[in-house]
């Protein structure tokens, strides 16, 4: 484990899982907020609205992620000179959770409309027999209720969100993935302990997320 | 679609018509100036004008790019597929084994690799391995064999559950007229649970269809890298071969989607596919039939 006494090392990998956290921290707030209004629009009254969530969902989820994240750098970034920040970092960094946000919402907006199928009828339709409107019978009674049925997807889509969170690495970000990369070609005699390190960081954090997200999920699920 | 959907409002009376009509109307001018907005500002930066459409109205863009890239992407998404059925149909019956020694082995591989993003096992498979093996590795199969380790272990999850939600009395029909584990797995119990994963499995394809653009950032030949990197870099139209490209995957997945959904009302046509699996594992989200896989 020599590698992994050089400071510089240590460093490179340290600021590599910094930035996939914070671009999973940012990208989950986006991907949460824009989802559960998609989701919203996609059960509404008006046609508009519907037709606009169905649009934003065929096109996000059909699209590589990667195809996602070049277009925001090539596109918002490099075409439209769309600039978030004057450092470069930071730049990029906001124009990943952009990508980030945009793609993960579709699959957000998905599972929550399906746990919305999962509320029994009748509790939409007492709601609107004491004169509840659409936004408070959405908010107030069924949202509530689809949420805590859908713990489990929506922390399978948040791990994935992590996951997908080193794809950043393609506009110039040093995350995690493109700081493996580096050290390997800089060390070519120590691949697999480096590859079971960076590996491992995810492997650790993200499979007891996903046993944790489950225990959640049956402790919240309604009893019906 | 269902029949929450309905129920969420009241069927409008003449108030509520009135009301969403003028809804319709202000929020349909309102996305339609969200949309002009784009549009001049893609004019402004000249994004719309001719030169920069003009080489996809030409074969030969399509011959010498677009097309080989496509070719690149399905080529490698088809052998992966294969590979990570297969990959996920041997890991889901040695996690369920009797026998520890296999069932803790399976199961420690597959949440190894569910756990590990994408993108860093390609690179240890492109940059890392060829320092072990002193040979180069060609793209092509780190791309498909990162895809099928990934994907092959979330489908191994999927067809695990699946396993579970086949009612126990197939089984115990099967043990009785004397079958063994083996042949009660093979002909009972995978086609059943196979028919009620469809929804998974085919949303999973999907996942890795789009997963091959991955391969352009370790120079794999696909639609990414030569119909948009490639080509957006002769022509000078980057964003207008990305909005190409992009609708293509749409196609090319929206079909694959259209296909799996077209094989649900099959399956539960004929009433034989077991129920849904009642406890959902976490990566495959039953809540969401083939929403929650990314």
């Amino acid at each position: 484990m020599d590698v992994f006494s050089d400071s510089a090392n240590i460093d490179t990998y340290v600021t590599g899982f910094l930035w996939i956290l914070k671009l999973t921290a940012a990208a989950t707030v986006g991907a949460l907020v824009l989802g559960v209004l998609l989701a919203g629009m996609r059960v509404s009254p008006i046609p508009v609205l519907r037709g606009f969530g169905t649009a934003w969902v065929n096109t996000f989820r059909n699209t590589p992620l990667t195809l996602i994240v070049f277009f925001c750098y090539f596109g918002l970034y490099s075409a439209l000179s769309l600039e978030l920040s004057d450092d470069i970092d930071t730049n990029n960094y906001w124009l990943g959770v952009i990508g980030l946000s945009v793609y993960t919402a579709a699959f957000v907006c998905e599972a929550i409309r399906s746990g919305i199928n999962t509320v029994p009828v009748g509790q939409a339709e007492a709601a609107r027999a004491i004169g509840m409107s659409f936004i408070q019978t959405l908010t107030l009674i069924v949202l509530p209720q689809a949420g805590r049925a859908v713990v489990a997807p929506l922390g399978s889509i948040f791990i994935a969100l992590a996951k997908n969170a080193t794809i950043v690495g393609t506009i110039g970000l040093m995350e995690s993935s493109s700081a493996m990369k580096e050290l390997i070609n800089a060390n070519g005699d120590a691949v697999f302990p480096i590859f079971f390190v960076f590996a491992g960081t995810f492997a650790i954090f993200l499979i007891p997320t996903g046993y944790a997200f489950g225990w959640l999920a049956n402790r919240l699920a309604v009893k019906r | 679609m269902s029949v929450t959907d309905a129920v969420l409002y009241d069927h409008p009376g003449p108030r509520a018509k009135i009301r969403n009509r003028i809804l319709t109307v202000v929020l349909g001018i309102a996305m339609l100036a969200v949309l002009y907005w784009i549009y001049t500002k893609f004019d402004d930066k000249n994004q719309w004008a001719g030169p920069l459409w003009k080489p996809f109205l030409e074969g030969e863009t399509w011959t010498s790019y677009i097309l080989p890239g496509l070719w690149g992407t399905v080529s490698a998404a088809a052998v992966a597929m294969v590979l990570s059925l297969v990959f996920g149909v041997i890991f889901a019956v040695g996690r369920l084994s009797d026998h520890w020694w296999l069932s803790i082995p399976a199961g420690a591989v597959v949440e190894f690799f569910r756990a590990v993003p994408l993108l860093l096992m390609m690179f240890f498979i492109f940059f890392g391995i060829p320092f072990l093996t002193e040979e180069p590795m060609p793209p092509f199969w780190a791309v498909v064999i990162s895809l099928t380790l990934y994907n092959g272990s979330v489908l191994a999850e999927a067809f695990r559950a699946g396993i579970k939600s086949v009612p126990t009395g197939q089984s115990e029909a099967g043990y009785a007229i004397g079958m063994r584990k083996n042949l009660v797995m093979r002909e009972i119990l995978i086609p059943q649970a196979a028919r009620a994963m469809l929804p998974v499995i085919v949303s999973q394809l999907v996942v890795l269809v789009k997963d091959t653009a991955l391969g352009y950032i370790i120079g794999y030949t696909e639609l990414l890298q030569d119909g948009v990197n490639t080509l957006g870099a002769n022509f000078g139209n980057t964003v207008a071969a990305a909005i190409v490209a992009a609708i293509i995957y749409i196609v090319l997945n929206a079909s694959l989607t259209f296909f799996a959904g077209y094989l649900e009302r099959r399956t539960r046509r004929t009433g034989r596919a077991p129920r849904s699996p009642k406890t959902a594992p976490v990566t495959t989200g039953t809540v969401a039939d083939g929403a929650a896989t990314i």
